[in-house]
């Protein structure tokens, strides 16, 4: 990869898998690329033609060839950008990479379609949403240990996870609790994330965060009480 | 020496593209088959988060996920790479391997577990996920290109269990017509000899999945 690429990154701002791609971007150095706003309740033509499968961000476009599905971006991002002096963001060998992918992949199963089940819900689903949530970041608490980041230095997990702590907020107002007085050791390693400049910069405003769940549970007729 | 083994049912399409990783790189690997109305203590042991099978084990070493295997599988053993070396078309071939687990596979599995009105309205899903993949195929015998990789190992289950399913339910949803390319790379597939060999016997599928869509058709089951 060198200055001559073109590289433009359909993103959202509020969308974690988007949040992820700018933070492996950053990590790896990788600063000269459009980054352009989909507006996803009217998406452009060219995500539509990038990503006729899945119509999401976010989509990797590397000299007119799309890339998507953010963890997989992720994995190319760190297969192309091979700079001295930056890190890898995945382990050099086999089991730890296996374990990264692991995660990143329960991560993907059990994180965001949770929050959503209490963002958009009330009741009795809300808290069998909830329970779940807490077992699930638990369980990555566990996995964390007393480890700084997940793969011993910040990688490929701490990746795919900390953009959901810019969610944290809407999901603890909307369901009435605090994550941080069940997961402290979770949260204390999404703080030491966001101390890195990479993360800082690429994760949005929880506050706006908040107010974006409430515009579009709006838009699908879910009632805040 | 190493020592693999490989926990396992016998008709998981899961587990199946384990057991072609393996073969096609020619590694020696020990099979445990698992029976997950009565896990043993031994799964359970490894593979806690999830409780589920495949699950590998090398040298000591557990891994699960059956997509996650086949990535170690990759960079462990070196011999016929099943990932391409370019990057771009490695993110290609990845892309796809999630698309069958995450699209392709559940809305061909809920046409099978349905009837009616419900079976009619998976049928335009399973279709349009198949014209995905078929657009893949284009100038291709294998989704590797010449010889087979990740993709085909992935989708694989396709090539054995489409007959089951038309066998059970009538419905034939990879249409030689429809589906020229898919048709024809079903037919690939099955002639690798590695994959020849290891195919689970169709009256044994059968009657395992015949049983499975009574019981998803006779209750409630959540899907």
């Amino acid at each position: 990869m060198n200055e001559k690429d073109e590289l433009i990154l359909l993103n959202s701002w509020a969308s974690p898998f988007g949040a992820r791609v700018r933070i492996a971007m950053a990590e790896k150095g990788i600063n000269q690329y459009e980054l352009r706003e989909e507006d996803l309740f009217s998406m452009s033509p060219l995500l539509l033609k990038m990503n006729p499968v899945h119509r999401k961000v976010p989509v990797l476009i590397h000299n007119g060839k799309p890339i998507c599905e953010s963890m997989n971006i992720v994995q190319y991002i760190d297969e192309v950008a091979v700079f001295n002096g930056k890190p890898a963001l995945l382990p050099p060998d086999p089991y730890s990479r296996s374990k990264a992918r692991f995660w990143a992949d329960f991560i993907d199963q059990k994180v965001y379609g949770t929050m959503r089940k209490i963002t958009r819900n009330r009741g009795e689903e809300q808290v069998r949403a909830k329970e779940e949530l807490i077992e699930t970041l638990k369980v990555l608490e566990r996995e964390l240990g007393e480890k700084p980041y997940f793969g011993g230095e910040f990688g490929f997990v701490d990746i795919a996870l900390v953009p959901f702590y810019s969610r944290f907020y809407a999901v603890e107002t909307l369901g009435n609790f605090r994550i941080e007085a069940e997961c402290p050791k979770l949260v204390a390693w999404a703080r030491r994330c966001l101390l890195k400049e990479t993360v800082s910069n690429s994760l949005p405003d929880p506050l706006k965060v908040y107010e974006w769940v409430l515009y579009v549970n709006d838009k699908f007729g879910i009632k805040q009480n | 020496m190493s020592e693999v083994k490989l926990f396992r049912t016998w008709s998981s399409p899961y587990a199946l593209r384990i057991v072609w990783a393996l073969e096609l790189k020619g590694i020696d690997y020990e099979t445990i088959f698992e029976d997950l109305s009565n896990k043993s203590q031994l799964l359970l042991q490894y593979n806690p988060v999830h409780k589920k099978v495949p699950v590998l084990v090398h040298n000591g070493k557990v891994i699960s996920e059956s997509l996650v295997i086949i990535e170690y599988i990759e960079d462990t053993w070196k011999d016929t790479p099943l990932l391409p070396e370019d990057p771009y078309e490695r993110a290609t071939a990845r892309f796809w391997a999630k698309f069958n687990d995450d699209k392709l596979l559940p809305s061909i599995w809920q046409v099978f577990v349905t009837q009616g009105k419900e079976q009619e309205e998976a049928i335009p899903v399973a279709t349009e996920n198949l014209s995905f993949i078929e657009e893949d195929l284009k100038g291709k015998k294998f989704f590797g290109g010449q010889t087979i990789g990740l993709v085909d190992i992935t989708i694989g289950w396709m090539a054995n269990l489409i007959s089951v399913f038309i066998e059970i339910t009538g419905i034939n949803l990879i249409d030689a017509d429809k589906f020229p390319l898919l048709f024809g790379w079903m037919q690939n597939f099955s002639d690798v000899p590695v994959i020849k060999e290891s195919w689970p016997p169709h009256d044994k599928l059968v009657i395992k999945f015949r049983a499975i869509r009574e019981s998803y058709l006779s209750a409630d089951v959540p899907k």
